[in-house]
């Protein structure tokens, strides 16, 4: 399995490759903003899950995922959203947008697992 | 201020040391800010916006932030990761307060990390901010909140 972490926070990212690292999933790319995670896409396909930051510089999260779900290429890939954005909202936003689910910051070691391998 | 901003931020600290840190932290009695008071060595900031406007900041001494940041990456970290680390904190402390305060259609700015012995942090004027000790077991710390919701 290969996945896509994409975050502006470096130890926000750190900290979600420790974490995949302990389920056994080692083939881990990274990105700093949306620009970023597009080529980071193109270059690497296949890909099976982008991890999506919202909250950050250059572009962000849901204008990525609207990048993403543009591209008939890129149907396969499962976009997570992993974000400090709560709202209800948002998560409703996020779904419209084709995210496939939905993790919110502050998220236990249990959350990632379950919305990674479910 | 109206005082029950507060409680969104508190709750969201606690559960961001819970799920993330996997520490328990204790609020302390929140006391209006005064005299440019507390100072920090490493501090936080993210701008608050919508119908209710303003800043929350998480301030640290050296010592605790190094051990709250060690936990929080779960290894050493260097200056750049502490750094990143303090705004993240932030960013998920303001994020999932938010869920809460709904009515106020709030949206978080990009973190602000300032570094500096004993520096403090700047409310905006006007503002009466209120300030929120915490006890860890990391490191003592405290949380600034300045809101106010613009008169019609
Ligand atoms: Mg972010």
């Amino acid at each position: 399995m290969r996945i896509l972490l994409v975050d502006d926070s470096s130890t926000m990212r750190r900290i979600q490759k420790t974490q995949l690292d302990g389920l056994g999933i080692t083939d881990v790319l990274e990105a700093e903003n949306g620009e970023h995670a597009l080529r980071q896409i193109a270059d690497h396909m296949p890909i099976d899950i982008v991890l999506l930051d919202w909250n950050m510089p250059v572009m962000d999260g849901i204008t990525t995922l609207q990048n993403i779900r543009s591209n008939s290429a890129y149907s396969g890939i499962k976009v997570i959203m992993c974000t400090s954005e709560s709202e209800k909202t948002k998560v409703v936003e996020a779904l419209k947008n084709g995210a496939n689910n939905y993790i919110v910051k502050p998220f236990t070691p249990e959350a990632l697992k379950e919305k990674v391998l479910g | 201020m109206n005082v029950a901003f507060i409680n969104p931020f508190i709750e969201s600290t606690v559960t961001t040391f819970r799920n993330m840190l996997s520490t328990e932290i204790k609020p302390l009695a929140p006391m209006l800010k005064k005299d440019l008071h507390p100072t920090y060595d490493i501090s936080g900031v993210i701008g608050l916006s919508g119908l209710a406007q303003g800043i929350i900041a998480i301030g640290f001494s050296k010592d605790s932030a190094l051990s709250t940041v060690t936990k929080f990456i779960g290894g050493k970290v260097n200056k750049s990761e502490m750094i990143d680390a303090v705004g993240e904190l932030v960013n998920i402390v303001a994020g999932y307060a938010k869920k809460d305060l709904t009515e106020y259609d709030l949206a978080i700015s990009l973190p602000n990390v300032v570094l500096g012995e004993a520096h403090h942090v700047t409310t905006p004027t006007g503002v009466p901010a209120i300030v929120v000790p915490f006890d860890s077991p990391l490191g003592n710390f405290s949380m600034e909140v300045a809101l106010i919701t613009p008169k019609k």
